[in-house]
């Protein structure tokens, strides 16, 4: 059963072209070769190795692949790499510190059990952290967090820790502790 | 000063990796020079395949191989019937790619092995597939019709078996009983939709004869147990690990989804990792669902509620396929009579062949569907005799006095009896009406109706027979460096937090700090005896073999501090990461202590130079490591339940229905739940909340719909209506904890328990809040604004 055909020979090579692309990912400055057709998300997890970024679903409904894009927070499934192409494009990998100490929106979600799988979470993450960040005085009602949560599928939790979660992150961000 | 580490609210271990984005799904796991395989599926339910020409997509650059059922040799078989049964008469197993005929929209025919996902799937796309469609019938009720067509044609009927499972004297209960209550529900087939689909990736190493495999699994071991037996490879030379799992919820126990044989296949023929990483659309037409049943149920009852007897027949949904035997529906079967005494009861059923991918256990497991079934006719009795809902309940409770109740002649999921083991059923009820208020409620009720709104209350109990065997273990050992406690165990972990439970019951024993505990669980090469995560049996099963084998750590710990410190036994306390002489300040780390318990002949570091050959403290005469005693703090044990361990619990939920647009909103759900002693209640709540969440899908969102033909009409996240924060509402979890006299930790599970009764519940409060209206009766599963909207219309016609 266990043979070796085919060891040793590398296969042919893809015949797709490949477009040049450079792009400020995670504040560093990335230049690449891709085929045309590759997604985002799959550039940033297999050319980048920034595997955080998660897919699940292929066509923007789950929003685990959500990554923020020059200052908005959007689905890197939904976007080919080249259309990237000058953009200024931050992960998960970017929001704790560089010495591995959470964001306050991480160390709410850890607070508060807001996740389990972990899988939707740096979707999430991402989508507070860019709501928070562009809100200064954002709307804690259980509605309004709601909605802003609505982007983004979880399977596990049943969200009631995510709200939790989304306003613990706003008063530590305030600086509460 | 407390050591006490179980049952308190403690931070998750994993959680830190998992949000910097350091978690490791298969996809993230990075194996250089890897192939990625795609596949070319069934588009026609069921057809004769005329021919399959695979020539164009060998021959498009980037491909590698192009497999069929013409060249996997062995493979080309039937995979494997996982659990058989003597009743089970017609099994049928699929085949891994399609011989002559496909049985389901979605069967694998032909893999794609190529450079990348991209190439791979232009080729699938070259894969010329020519069928001879066939006639189906995908209606569960007119598949076991005579005239129906068959989906395999030697099971007449698509019966795969009849099935009878009963207690007491049923025909003489129906005799006896002043009233019968009769109702037929039906619920829909729905799946899990964990949001990380299934995924696998190998590597066989030539030089070695080893192969690893990474499965987003929650059974590394019968993994592990399928490919050796598959390959006739020794089982020390395959390794599974199922690393971060991106939630499984019953669809990743399934094992031998055909990539689970395919893709190691091809790893050791091509002589390169190789990956497949499942898409959702092939999530939702290739992995397993569940969830499709129609009960007829009757209940025998006397004038004062007391119910009697209870006849159910079932048709059961199994698709296409029966690989898992009838698990779903046995667990069906056996928790029929819910949390009441009724004590003669027969149920039959019938699995039925549907031209659909398989039925396997998606969490809940057939309990959704008994609650469902139970529930239901329980509102309706209490509607016949007119008798309150909740009343009618009480007066059939299993007492508090009453356990262990036994149902005699019944046999579980697990081959062994079925016997309620501890509860307060009538207590939690309680509670649950003082929480919710309903005096209160139907005070406003009957205002907001005055304002031409409708609100209903909804209720639901259930039982859940959890923590099944046959076994597992556990494995704690003190690392000698650095002292931490490392703990395995044979499960897999999708979330429910098993690195922290696991670590709080070895810390509990050891006096090690929480966050040093190591749980390794996942990986056949870290601790090869046990079984899978499934049946809300983690913490039963595991929980207590991991503390039994803390607690022979612990003496061990216990006897080793006293001979190092010359003092009694009982004068040694375990806190804080060391052994402490009582009431002084001396003390040993569990470091130095397991340091010392293991002879050596190199140091490496301060303690471990006192255990070496010269030093004053480990001189001997004899052996260094005398007779009968092994190095180091180390111990292993296992536990075996000797049957389910039975957790219940009780939900009702405020809904406002609105009859114009025929939309809900819940305006209050609360939950008691009780899984006896918790060993971290924020995990029991996340578990039992997120539970719920897969339930309010089930109860009014999610369903897996077909064409006549056999095609899945809605296998996307766009058209299957999985439920956002928006449409789960907050839930108030209140706890009861009925420990169980079963196991030592007294602990039940929790796993799947949120999930069973909201179906229930949605259906009696819609119902309730629509009764103005003279609707008929609730029966079936999801309820959607279509069905509200269609028993309105009805309701108006009659």
């Amino acid at each position: 059963m266990a043979g070796r055909i085919g060891q040793g020979t590398p296969p042919r090579p893809s015949p797709d072209p490949r477009v040049a692309v450079s792009m400020t990912v995670n504040g560093e400055r990335i230049e690449r070769e891709v085929s045309p057709r590759m997604l985002l998300s799959d550039f940033i997890r297999h050319e980048l190795r920034l595997t955080g970024t998660h897919v699940g679903c292929e066509h923007g409904v789950c929003g685990c692949c959500t990554v923020i894009i020059d200052g908005h927070a959007g689905r890197s499934c939904l976007a080919f790499a080249v259309q990237a192409d000058g953009a200024e494009i931050r992960t998960i990998e970017s929001v704790a510190g560089p010495d591995g100490s959470l964001h306050p929106v991480q160390r709410a979600f850890r607070e508060c059990h807001g996740l389990q799988c972990g899988y939707c979470t740096p979707g999430f993450v991402m989508a507070i952290v860019d709501y928070l960040e562009g809100n200064e005085d954002p709307d804690l009602s259980d509605d309004a967090i709601r909605a802003v949560l609505s982007g983004n599928l979880c399977r596990c939790t049943g969200y009631k820790n995510i709200v939790a979660a989304f306003r613990r992150s706003a008063a530590l961000m305030r600086g509460a502790g | 000063m407390s050591t006490r580490r179980f049952g308190e609210r403690i931070e998750r271990n994993a959680d830190a990796a998992l949000l910097r984005g350091e978690g490791s799904f298969i996809d993230d796991i990075d194996l250089p020079g890897a192939l990625h395989a795609a596949f070319a599926r069934s588009t026609v339910a069921r057809a004769k395949l005329r021919s399959v020409d695979v020539s164009a997509a060998e021959a498009l650059d980037g491909v590698v191989r192009v497999y069929t059922c013409e060249n996997i040799g062995a493979l080309d078989a039937p995979l494997p019937l996982l659990i058989p049964a003597p009743d089970l008469t017609h099994p049928k197993t699929q085949r891994p790619l399609a011989r002559d005929d496909v049985f389901y929209v979605g069967q694998c025919i032909a893999m794609v092995v190529a450079v990348d996902r991209y190439v791979a799937e232009d080729a699938v796309r070259l894969i010329e597939i020519d069928y001879d469609p066939l006639p189906v019938e995908m209606d569960l009720d007119k598949a076991v019709m005579d005239d129906a067509p068959r989906v395999h044609p030697d099971v007449p009927n698509n019966v795969a078996g009849r099935f009878c499972v009963e207690t007491g004297d049923t025909d003489a209960a129906f005799a006896e009983a002043e009233h019968v209550t009769r109702i037929r529900v039906r619920l829909e087939r729905s799946t899990a939709a964990p949001l990380e689909c299934r995924a696998i990736a190998a590597r066989w190493e030539a030089v070695t004869g080893e192969l690893t495999v990474w499965d987003s699994t929650q059974s590394t071991l019968s993994v592990r147990g399928g490919l050796a037996s598959l390959f006739r490879i020794d089982e020390d030379k395959v390794r599974v690990i199922a690393p971060n799992v991106g939630g499984g919820f019953g669809q990743k126990i399934m094992m031998f989804h055909p990539d689970e044989m395919l893709v190691p296949l091809a790893a050791m023929e091509l002589g390169r990792p190789v990956k497949y990483i499942e898409d959702r659309v092939e999530n939702f037409i290739g992995a397993s669902q569940e969830r499709a049943q129609i009960h007829t149920l009757e209940i025998a009852a006397m004038k004062d509620g007391r119910v009697i007897g209870l006849r159910d027949d079932f048709l059961h949904d199994t698709g296409a396929f029966i690989p898992y035997g009838v698990a779903v529906a046995l667990v069906s079967a056996t928790s029929i009579a819910g949390p009441y005494r009724i004590p003669n009861f027969r149920v039959t059923f019938r699995p039925v062949y549907l031209p659909a991918v398989q039925v396997t256990p998606y969490r809940g497991c057939g309990r959704p569907h008994a609650c469902y079934a139970i529930e239901r006719a329980m509102d309706q009795l209490a509607g016949e005799l007119g008798l309150d809902r909740f009343e009618v309940r009480r007066r059939n409770f299993i007492g508090k006095d009453e356990f262990p109740y036994l149902r005699e002649g019944l046999i579980f999921a697990d081959g062994l009896h079925v016997s309620h083991d501890s509860g307060a059923y009538e207590e939690a009820l309680e509670t649950l009406c003082r929480t919710i208020d309903v005096d209160g409620f139907r005070a406003a009720q009957a205002a907001a109706r005055e304002e031409g709104r409708y609100l209903g209350l909804g209720l639901g109990f259930y039982v859940e027979g959890t923590g099944l065997g046959p076994y597992e273990g556990g494995h704690v050992k003190i690392h000698p460096i650095t002292g931490k406690v490392y703990v395995n165990t044979g499960l897999t972990d999708q979330g429910q937090g098993h690195e922290t439970v696991f670590a709080q019951i070895a810390a509990e024993q050891t006096g090690a700090r929480v966050d040093d505990v190591i749980v390794v669980e996942g990986d056949t090469g870290a601790f090869e005896w046990g079984v899978a995560t499934f049946a809300s049996r983690a913490a039963v099963c595991s929980g207590n073999a991991i503390h039994m084998a803390a607690v022979k750590a612990r003496a061990q710990i216990v006897e080793a501090a006293a001979n190092m410190m010359e003092c009694s036994q009982e004068d040694i306390e375990l806190r804080d990461g060391a052994a402490w002489v009582k009431g002084t300040d001396r003390s040993a780390t569990l470091a130095e202590i397991a340091t010392a318990t293991n002879p050596l002949r190199y140091a490496f570091n301060k303690p471990s130079a006192s255990a070496t050959q010269f030093a004053p403290a480990s001189r001997h005469d004899g052996p260094q490591l005398a007779e009968g005693r092994t190095p180091g703090i180390e111990a292993t044990d296992y536990y075996s339940p000797p049957h389910a361990t039975w957790a219940f619990g009780a939900h009702a939920a405020v809904i406002e229905v609105d009859p114009e647009l025929c939309t809900i909103e819940v305006r209050r759900y609360v939950c008691i739940h009780d899984c006896g002693r918790m060993i971290n209640p924020t995990i029991v709540e996340g578990q039992v909340m997120g539970g719920i969440a897969q339930g309010v899908g089930g109860a009014f969102y999610e369903r897996c719909e077909f064409d006549e033909d056999g095609t899945p009409l809605n296998a996307n996240f766009m058209d299957f209506l999985m439920p956002y924060a928006t449409e789960v509402p907050d839930v108030e979890i209140l706890h009861s904890e009925t420990p169980t006299p079963l196991n030592p930790l007294g602990v039940k599970g929790v796993g799947e328990a949120g999930t069973i009764p909201v179906a229930q519940v949605y259906a009696s409060a819609v119902e309730d809040a629509l009764r103005p209206f003279g609707i008929a009766p609730i029966r079936e599963a999801p309820l959607t604004p279509d069905a509200i909207h269609r028993m309105l219309r009805q309701a108006r016609k009659s």
